[in-house]
């Protein structure tokens, strides 16, 4: 049965942009602006109005019990898609026809009011978000459990710790028995082991064959609970079906730019009189079906670079950084004696090396084992995505290096040895 | 199964029925505005007794013995303050509780969907809380001055349910009209602080009643009409209002409470876009 179909839905947003002196004074700006808007047909060619679809026609089928997955990179009009579902927000065109209660979390403790005490807030939230009086004392003890606040139930949430205040608001909303629960961003939140307990609880969710529509940046998580994906760009959607199908070609989208740096043009490139960069590559090996680079996938990295020096050792020294800045890994190829003209380096990063997560290449050319002749910083970034099997545990994966070292377990002895 | 359907400029057919079915929602906000209202305070709820009290006594300072306004019909001038504080402190409080309900309930508005007119009534809870402890405090009051209330008291919901509409009515086109120009929080406080002295609130129609455009006065101030009402009310052969006097009142709070909820509807879907 289908829950939710959405034809040809579009939102638009009215940008104002103000022509001539944009930092004009404030309080002049404010005075005018309040006569414009009170009686319109003023001076209005001041004012530039530009249209901002921030959902254009997008049309689609969702059954009873999918799982369905959102992303997209910022906006790309995913929230905005979820606040016309959710009613928040009307659309511009299109129609929305929704069997079923639906319940939105668009964030944790929605209406929290700091003054209340945990015990109150429980009530005002549930009602918040739909619940009758009964249903929240129904489950009243299992959210002040879920969320472990019994010592503090009377204590106002504005002495709350932050993480109390998180778990609070989630253990309310998990509680809530909707048909179709529509749900943005909300394991951005909490540690590692509320985030395993929040995914454990939706994921309960679903198999009693409620529909979840579901957005979020972390993808190891869309990839585990949901069944199907949307993908969406620029307020379109792109695709829409099974997800890991719809997962690599969002990876491999967003990936595709970034692999490799070239310079044609030898006086745009960066670098000296000395040196200067042709090319930095990342050539992947990808695995079969495979078309974007995540922890399984092993790589080559080239380096092009043109020389003029006559006659020196040269070797270079290669940095891998993480997006912060530290150092990873750092290696060198032996130094030889080039005469002038191009020279190449390759070197094989293995897979199952590197943990999911973005880096950047910078690398130095090195005269004689011992002075720089020039720094090429943050030459390339790229970024490793995540996969993983046979878990069910998908917060971030904690290092910088992800290596597949076996490690055995099993039981020695058995209960008669206790 | 229930069936929504979500389209461009749709007026929700559902809508009042909504409102009914999110009743348990306005109960809960109107008591999270109540206790929130004196949480972190030593006496709790007695500043609902002494505010009131202490406004009297400082308005019968200022007018009676200061500016030497009398009451030429010979009743208690504590009296006459008292009922005309505590119903304008109703209204004026509602108004401007209501007109800021959305703004100031802007998480909910961007986060969850339930029909908006919820905000706007439930934040007229608090004023009639106090509404209520301000006319259990008049009694003594009454009792005090010789005054013994006859059966025009059944009256005071007829009034208690103008003051309400004109204030839940006009707020609510405040509260609309804020969302988009934050300059009606600004005017707002202003209109309360004329409106005290135009209305007569520490004084009573006599006062004026010989003035040359006295019977244009109940016709642009229609709340004029409703305080005088609520002493007529109280106080037994009260002389200066007639339910002639009232019709203007009648006119304006219908027609107020009409352009409001037409306005509200109209900009409600929109409120998100612009809060």
């Amino acid at each position: 049965m289908t829950v939710i179909e959405a034809q040809n839905v579009s939102k638009r947003y009215i940008i104002d942009h103000k022509k001539g002196n944009a930092k004009s004074d404030t309080f002049r700006e404010v005075i005018t602006d309040t006569f414009r808007n009170m009686f319109t047909k003023g001076e209005e060619d001041e004012v530039e109005h530009e249209d901002f679809w921030a959902l254009k026609d997008v049309s689609f089928k969702i059954e009873q019990g999918d799982r369905v997955g959102v992303v997209g990179s910022n906006g790309a009009g995913k929230s905005t898609l979820l606040k016309v579902l959710s009613r928040i927000t009307e659309p511009t065109q299109g129609k929305i026809t929704i069997k079923g209660r639906v319940a939105s979390l668009l964030e944790v403790g929605t209406g929290f009011h700091p003054e209340l005490s945990g015990r109150e807030n429980i009530f005002l939230n549930g009602a918040i978000l739909g619940m009758k009086r009964d249903e929240i004392k129904k489950h009243f003890d299992a959210i002040v459990d879920f969320a472990g606040v019994e010592k503090f139930l009377d204590t106002p949430v504005k002495r709350y710790s932050s993480g109390m205040y998180v778990r609070l608001g989630f253990a309310i909303s998990a509680h809530l028995e909707p048909e179709i629960m529509i749900v943005d961003e909300v394991l951005a939140v909490g540690d590692a082991d509320f985030q395993r307990k929040c995914l454990g609880k939706m994921k309960d969710a679903s198999t009693s064959g409620r529909t979840i529509l579901f957005v979020s940046h972390n993808l190891t998580a869309v990839q585990g609970l949901c069944n199907k994906a949307m993908y969406m760009q620029k307020g379109q959607l792109i695709q829409m079906g099974e997800t890991n199908l719809i997962m690599s070609n969002y990876l491999s989208q967003i990936q595709k730019t970034d692999l490799q740096v070239t310079y044609t043009d030898q006086n745009e490139a960066p670098g000296n009189d000395r040196v200067r960069l042709k090319s930095v590559k990342l050539v992947p090996n990808y695995l079969d079906n495979q078309n974007h680079l995540d922890v399984r996938t092993s790589f080559k990295i080239q380096i092009e670079f043109w020389n003029y020096l006559d006659q020196a050792n040269l070797n270079i020294s290669l940095h891998v950084n993480s997006l912060t800045g530290e150092c990873i890994f750092n290696i060198g190829t032996p130094s030889i004696k080039f005469e002038k003209g191009i020279i190449s380096a390759e070197c094989e990063i293995p897979s199952d090396f590197l943990n999911d997560g973005s880096y950047s290449l910078s690398f130095m050319i090195v005269k004689d084992t011992a002075s720089v002749v020039y720094n090429f910083e943050e030459a390339l970034i790229f970024e490793i995505e995540d996969y993983r099997e046979g878990t069910v545990w998908y917060g971030k994966w904690p290092g910088y290096v992800r290596p597949k070292i076996e490690f055995p377990i099993m039981q020695l002895e058995y209960e008669n040895a206790i | 199964m229930q069936e929504t359907v979500i389209e461009a400029g749709r007026s929700e057919k559902h809508y009042w029925a909504d409102i009914i079915r999110f009743r348990e929602l306005l109960w809960i906000l109107a008591v999270r505005d109540i206790t929130v209202r004196y949480k972190q305070t030593m006496i709790g709820v007695a500043w609902a007794v002494v505010r009131p009290i202490m406004t009297v006594l400082v308005f019968v300072f200022a007018f009676h013995k200061v500016a030497k306004i009398e009451d030429t019909s010979g009743v208690d001038f504590k009296i006459i303050v008292f009922t005309g504080v505590i119903f304008w402190n109703f209204f004026a409080s509602a108004f401007q509780q209501v007109s800021n309900s959305i703004t100031g309930n802007a998480n909910l508005v961007s986060k969850v969907y339930f029909p908006r007119l919820l905000m706007p009534l439930s934040s007229v809870a608090v004023p009639l809380l106090d509404f209520f402890v301000g006319f259990i405090v008049l009694v003594p009051f009454l009792i005090y001055s010789g005054i013994s209330v006859d059966y025009h008291l059944l009256f005071v919901p007829v009034f208690l349910f103008f003051a309400f509409m004109a204030a839940l009515s006009l707020g609510i086109i405040f509260a609309s009209l804020n969302v988009q120009y934050r300059d009606f929080q600004q005017i707002v406080p202003l209109i309360v602080q004329y409106g005290f002295f135009i209305c007569p609130v520490a004084y009573s129609t006599s006062s004026i009643k010989e003035l040359s455009w006295y019977p244009f006065y109940t016709w642009l101030n229609p709340l004029a009409g409703i305080i005088e009402g609520f002493r007529w009310c109280l106080i037994p052969n009260y002389p200066y209002f007639t339910w002639d006097s009232f019709l203007p009142t009648i006119i304006f709070v219908c027609l107020t409470t009409i352009i409001a909820i037409i306005f509200f509807r109209k900009r409600e879907n929109s409120f998100v876009d612009y809060i």
